[in-house]
């Protein structure tokens, strides 16, 4: 597996994507992903809600587990992914494209992330 | 006892094949190849491989074998004939279930009892120590089988197109030895998945052998290796107790609605009768909980522990829970106080971490195949 370059990463396993206007898209990795297993329900923040960086602000489900969903940056939703929420195998399946969770009006620069290939290291993959 | 995890026969095999591995009662074993839910779904409609070698063989033989098992188990192991298996617990003098137990028959003085992995160290000090006075001998075969299973509706022809053994003639709960793709096996029509299926003892150095012909035999008919997370699920959907969640020593057989496996009328006494048939006469006047079935009607998934509540109250305890591939919800089995067991009570619900989700009380099982 590879985690792409141009994203950086949390070590409680969230991507956090380039701004794009303003805005962030967040995920959790394909090796979150594959730790968890079948992801079979998935709580994501709100729009309008606002998260904390290293703060729980969702969960995701599988079958053997339930785990909650920190987001790695400070700010409100803009939105959140709703393809996900009636399918949640997307985050499985595709977890740095279509499995993404929900974005991110980013509030203040995100400190203590890593690279993606400081997040191989770190995560062993 | 070494904390170091043991291994199976097959432990290169599963890595080889990318598994994901856990440990499961000190053994290392596959959680998972890829998805647990294409695992689950594959054995439901076509069949899976698993490796459960992890389960404890103990080898019970002697001219008293069968008297012995019939004091030492709540069963009536006397009236399994040779070549048949009997589903049964280990209770103690208290008549707490120590395990749940297939009991074969191998021949007229020779037993075989499959105890759970976690429980099978339990199992053999105390048949040891209940063996005294009787002409039988109890011997530890854990190290003598490896444990393959294919289950699954496709499993009788794959297997047939490995053995000339008279798969046909092998009913449910039966076992015979045979020869397995070249190697000597015994064959049991067993399993934990609710599917027909076969159980496979051998000796361990033959275990990648079996393996690689069952995995070539059953390519073409959508076999794949499945693991231990699947088979939870399967037994799950099936209302299979697990010995740690429906089954505990705090329990009798009754109080799990397992009654009919204690076999008062067998000769002579077994361990724990007193205080079963005390829990017997408990059961028909004053129920105790009952295991019954859950159906969630949202997404959230109920896990073991979490609490049933109806009005406010707590009325039970989850024991196993999951998300179901074959309904596509999540379910549960639970204790429930008799008030509220009865399938179609209304207003009963799972303390999901605080929020309180409903369920529908069903009777078990959630699934039964279409024979």
């Amino acid at each position: 597996m590879s985690n792409p370059q141009q994203l950086r990463y949390s070590k409680e396993h969230e991507w956090l994507s380039a701004l794009e206007d303003g805005v962030a898209t967040v995920g959790i990795t394909e090796f979150a992903a594959n730790a968890l297993g079948d992801v079979v329900y998935a709580q994501l923040p709100e729009v309008g809600d606002t998260v904390t960086a290293g703060e729980t602000c969702g969960e995701l489900e599988s079958t053997k587990s339930v785990s909650d969903l920190y987001s790695p940056v400070t700010g409100e939703v803009t939105a959140s992914n709703q393809d996900v929420v009636d399918d949640p195998s997307l985050v499985n399946s595709a977890p740095f494209e279509g499995g993404w969770l929900f974005k991110v009006r980013v509030a203040e620069e995100p400190k203590d992330l890593l690279s993606a290939d400081e997040y191989t290291e770190f995560s062993g993959n | 006892m070494s904390n170091a995890p043991r291994l199976t026969a097959l432990d290169a095999l599963h890595r080889s094949l990318g598994a994901t591995m856990t440990d499961f009662a000190g053994w290392d074993m596959p959680l998972r190849y890829a998805s647990e839910r294409d695992e689950h779904n594959a054995v439901r409609t076509k069949a899976g491989l698993f490796d459960l070698s992890h389960m404890g063989e103990i080898t019970v033989t002697g001219p008293q074998a069968a008297s012995f098992l019939n004091f030492a188990l709540v069963g009536n192991i006397g009236t399994v004939a040779v070549g048949r298996a009997r589903y049964t617990m280990i209770c103690a003098e208290d008549g707490g279930i120590l395990d749940d137990l297939i009991v074969y028959r191998l021949g007229e003085t020779e037993y075989m009892v499959v105890a759970n992995a976690g429980n099978a160290q339990i199992v053999l000090d105390v048949l040891t120590a209940r063996v005294d006075g009787f002409d039988a001998e109890v011997r530890d075969d854990r190290d003598a089988y490896a444990l393959l299973a294919v289950q699954g509706p496709e499993s009788p022809a794959i297997l047939a197109s490995v053995t000339d053994a008279d798969l046909d003639g092998l009913k449910y709960y039966a076992g015979l030895p045979g020869t397995v793709a070249g190697v000597p096996a015994l064959i049991a029509r067993t399993g934990y998945t609710g599917e027909d299926g076969f159980e496979l003892f051998v000796a361990p150095e033959h275990a990648e052998q079996l393996w690689q012909a069952l995995t070539a035999a059953g390519a073409s008919r959508g076999l794949i290796p499945c693991g231990l997370s699947c088979r939870d699920t399967l037994r799950l959907e099936a209302g299979m107790p697990l010995y740690g969640h429906e089954l505990t020593t705090e329990l009798t057989p009754f109080d799990a609605g397992l009654g009919r496996v204690v076999k008062f009328e067998k000769e002579g006494d077994f361990v724990g009768r007193k205080a079963l048939e005390a829990a017997a006469a408990h059961a028909e006047t004053a129920p105790p909980r009952k295991l019954v079935g859950l159906i969630a009607e949202g997404r959230r998934v109920p896990r073991a522990g979490y609490p049933v509540v109806a009005e406010g109250q707590v009325i039970g305890e989850v024991t196993s829970g999951a998300p179901s591939p074959t309904l596509g919800k999540p379910i549960a089995i639970a204790y429930v106080d008799a008030a509220h067991a009865a399938p179609g009570t209304t207003g009963v619900g799972v303390d999901i971490r605080g929020s309180h989700e409903p369920y529908e009380v069903v009777a078990l099982p959630f699934y039964k195949r279409q024979k």
